[in-house]
Parts: C-alpha cells; sequence; structure tokens
C-alpha cells in the first residue's frame, strides 16, 4: 500500500503530428496525438510524455495547441519536453496545460534555467532530461551527449543528475543512448546509480523492448517511474497488460 | 445555473482544473477570477494552486479578495486543492515558515530527509509524486462512487499536519501518514490534483459540482 510506479508511454511530435508509426487497432488516423493520447489515457497510462522534435522554430507554436487539445480531454499528468530554451517557453506550455516541462540541452548550456524556472513555477513541473552514453564500461562512467548522442560534453551523468537537483529539478527523465532504440532493456547500472544518487524521482527510459525491462527498471534499476515508447505504439502490448506483468512481480501499481 | 468560480491569483496551471471543471458539469458555469465580487457573486469556489506558500498565502489574503475569500470560506462550498488545502492551516514550514489562513487548526510540514530514510531502508523521493491511494477517514458527499483506498495523483514536498482529527476525511502513506483530505462544514480541500487524476478525479469534481455544502 503506497505510492505507485508509474508507466510513461512517450510520443515523438513532429509539427503537430505523431511521429514513429503509432498504430492501434480502431484509430483511423494514427497521427494524431489527441486521439492516442485519449487512447494511452484509456489503457490506465499514469501520464504522457510529448517530446517535440520538430526542426523549425517556426512550428513550434503548433505543439502548443497540440497540448492545449490534449489537456482538454485528457485527465491525467502531462509532460512537455523538446526545444524548451528560455522561461518563457516553459510558461507557455504551463498555460497551455502541461503539468510539467522537460528540459535538456538548454540547462546544459546554461544550468541556471534549471534555478530559474524552478523558483518561479515551482520544482514540481521542472524535469531535467538527461541523455547519457556510456564512456566507461569497467569503471562505469556515462557522460552527457547532446545533439541525438552525437556530441559529447564531458559532464558526468551522475554529478549532473545531483547538481541539477540541487538547483530545483523536481524529477529526472533518463535516458541512455546507448539503448535508445535498441529493445534490449535499460541501462540498470547506469538508471540504479542515477536512482541512487539523488533525491528527487526518476524516470528510466531508453531500451524498452519487452515487459520484463520495465520489471528490471524498477527493480534493479530502482527506477520511480518507467517510460518506452515502441513496445506500446505498434501495439504489441497495452499499457494495461504492462501493468499487469508488473503487478505480477510484485511492484505496487495503478490498476 | 450554478456558478463555480476558480481563484485566479497569478500562479501556477489553472486550466486543467477548468477544462477538468467543465468536463464534468455540462451544467454550471466555470469562471477564472480574481475579484472579490465575482467570488461573493458564485455559488461555489475552487482554490487551486502550485509553487510556493508565501505568495499564494500573500495573494489569498491582499485586502479586498482576502476579505471575500474569508467570506465565501464562512458558508460556499469549497474546494481547496494542493495549496487550496494548504493555507487553510494556521501555518507552512516552507520557506522559513509561513502564517497561513488559521481556518483550520494544524501546521503544514516538509517531508524530512530523516523520515524519508526510515521506509524499509528504502529512500522515500521528495517530491512526493505520483498515484497514492488515500484512505477515507469518514463519510462525505464528495466520496460518492468513489472506492475506498482509490488512486489519485500527488505532487508535493509539504503535507499537512492537522490537529484535529474532526477535519480529516482522507489519510495517506508515505514514509508518515499525513491528511490528504481535509473537510469541516462546506469546505473539502485535498492535497491531491482531482483534475489529474483520471475517472476518480473527475468524479470527485462531479460530486463537488452537485455538493449543497453539507457534511
Amino acid at each position: 500500500m503506497g505510492l505507485a510506479k508509474r508507466i510513461i508511454p512517450c510520443l515523438d511530435v513532429d509539427n503537430g503530428r505523431v511521429v514513429k508509426g503509432v498504430r492501434f487497432v480502431e484509430i483511423r488516423d494514427a497521427g494524431d496525438p489527441v486521439e492516442i493520447a485519449r487512447r494511452y489515457d484509456e489503457q490506465g497510462a499514469d501520464e504522457i510524455t510529448f517530446l517535440d522534435i520538430t526542426a523549425s522554430s517556426d512550428n513550434r507554436d503548433t505543439m502548443v495547441h497540440v497540448v492545449e487539445a490534449i489537456a482538454g480531454q485528457v485527465f491525467i499528468p502531462l509532460t512537455v519536453g523538446g526545444g524548451i530554451r528560455q522561461v518563457e517557453d516553459v510558461r507557455r506550455m504551463l498555460n497551455a496545460g502541461a503539468d510539467k516541462v522537460a528540459i535538456n540541452t538548454a540547462a546544459i548550456h546554461n544550468p541556471d534555467l534549471i534555478k530559474e524556472t524552478a523558483d518561479h513555477f515551482g520544482a514540481q513541473c521542472i524535469v531535467i532530461a538527461i541523455d547519457a552514453k556510456c564512456v566507461d564500461d569497467q569503471a562505469g562512467r556515462w557522460q552527457l551527449f547532446t545533439h541525438g548522442g552525437r556530441k559529447e560534453t564531458g559532464i558526468d551523468a551522475i554529478e549532473w543528475a545531483v547538481k541539477m537537483a540541487e538547483y530545483g529539478a523536481g524529477e529526472v527523465l533518463l535516458t541512455s543512448m546507448d539503448r535508445d532504440g535498441t529493445r534490449d532493456g535499460f541501462d540498470l547500472a547506469l538508471t540504479q546509480q542515477v536512482c541512487d544518487a539523488v533525491p528527487i524521482p526518476v524516470i528510466a527510459s531508453g531500451g524498452v523492448g519487452n515487459l520484463d525491462h520495465l520489471v528490471d527498471g524498477i527493480l534493479q534499476g530502482h527506477a520511480d517511474a518507467v517510460l518506452a515508447a515502441s513496445i506500446f505504439h505498434f501495439g504489441e502490448f497495452t499499457v494495461g497488460q504492462a501493468k499487469e506483468h508488473m503487478a505480477n512481480a510484485g511492484i505496487e501499481v495503478r490498476l | 445555473m450554478t456558478t463555480v468560480a476558480v481563484l485566479d491569483y497569478g500562479m501556477g496551471n489553472l486550466h486543467s482544473v477548468c477544462k477538468a471543471l467543465e468536463h464534468v458539469s455540462s451544467k454550471a458555469r466555470v469562471i477564472l477570477t480574481s475579484d472579490a465580487d465575482a467570488l461573493l457573486k458564485a455559488d461555489k469556489i475552487v482554490v487551486p494552486g502550485q509553487g510556493a506558500i508565501a505568495g499564494c498565502v500573500q495573494a489569498l489574503s491582499a485586502q479586498g479578495l482576502g476579505q471575500a475569500l474569508m467570506q465565501c470560506l464562512e458558508n460556499k462550498p469549497y474546494l481547496g486543492i494542493c495549496l487550496g488545502l494548504q493555507a487553510l492551516y494556521d501555518s507552512s514550514e516552507e520557506g522559513g515558515g509561513v502564517d497561513c489562513l488559521a481556518v483550520l487548526p494544524g501546521r503544514v510540514r516538509h517531508f524530512s530527509g530523516k523520515m524519508a530514510d526510515a521506509g524499509e531502508g528504502v529512500r522515500l523521493k521528495i517530491p512526493h509524486m505520483g498515484w497514492n491511494q488515500v484512505r477515507q477517514t469518514r463519510e462525505h458527499p464528495l466520496w460518492h462512487d468513489i472506492p475506498q483506498d482509490a488512486r489519485f495523483y500527488f505532487v508535493h514536498s509539504y503535507y499537512a499536519d492537522s490537529a484535529d482529527n474532526k477535519n480529516v476525511a482522507g489519510l495517506t502513506q508515505y514514509g508518515i501518514e499525513f491528511t490528504s483530505v481535509a473537510a469541516r462544514d462546506n469546505i473539502f480541500a485535498v492535497q491531491f490534483h482531482p483534475e489529474k487524476s483520471q475517472r476518480y478525479g473527475l468524479q470527485l469534481l462531479e460530486n463537488f459540482i452537485h455538493w449543497n455544502g453539507e457534511a
């Protein structure tokens, strides 16, 4: 009895449309973020995360309208990330109906952005998104990478997570760039080290290919929440099935 | 037609609260307002709120608005959400100590690190974020069609430590047991976010719309 571990489906949105091919039976238009969010909500998702991957900043307003439309119909927490660079971007997303905003690269360039936004809007709505890659297998060291994992920053991922929590972030969205898209499971060593190092909740991301991976992320990685994209998108598993699987493994979930 | 005034005092995201109320109440008029007269004219009051308690209490006790709010708290059905619950107590530990509205006896405390380390060797993360259970400690019209131990969405680092059990309508475990729902007469206040708590959250809002303010 107590706080449930969360399952969070993640959607990539490009210019107002969901990409990476979400497939649901009975959905006529599989690219509509509102319809997809509603479906995940019905399945029992605990939250939904949207990553805006729109390349052109001219089209960023589109995301605001998407968030507004979803927030009017889906009554669970919504997190928005991608392209958040300044206090004003956070304000716009929160006003549109987002509950949390994930900040990634902008915090690397300007760590004070986390302080400013957390002071202003409250720590509970500021998520530090960390994209980490293993740089030393033996010693177990991970560093931050930007530009989809191509650009090295030299910043240690665990130290960064601790620092960002001190700066006021309310949650960590931790993605293993080594595992992202592989379907080989989370980087459990990375997940566990970050989860044990920070006093704030951590969402594990990157690499989920089956339901056991979700269980591992919680039990071995010590994550507070698990995020997955492709296993849900292609209709392989519903969120409900994932929760049932986790419950059978002894994990407390909201059923 | 019932008018529900959602108090806008310049803090946090109110869009979701309004949308959720509109979703469950096609017959009620939901207005977002910071105007004292509009509060006094409304049938029901909702006070949401996230962020820092000092700014919240300051806005809620500002001249004009503060008097109107205190008057509403006397007899109108009132739903407090998150800071809208915490602000009702005597004081809060947040930010070195803040005097609150003192409508309910008790103090708002921080989930301390010590307490966080106590639970079976597992460190509890702060903020308390996610879906937790609410044990209904007494019957109330706002619990209509909501099962015992239903889960609601929480996100907070401070909790209400009620000094009078009579004012408690729900309890939640997170390292310690805290007052997640306070109720007295026409006042009902929740630490969680009903507007983000899916079906049971919407049910609670619908119950509030139909509530005559009698416990």
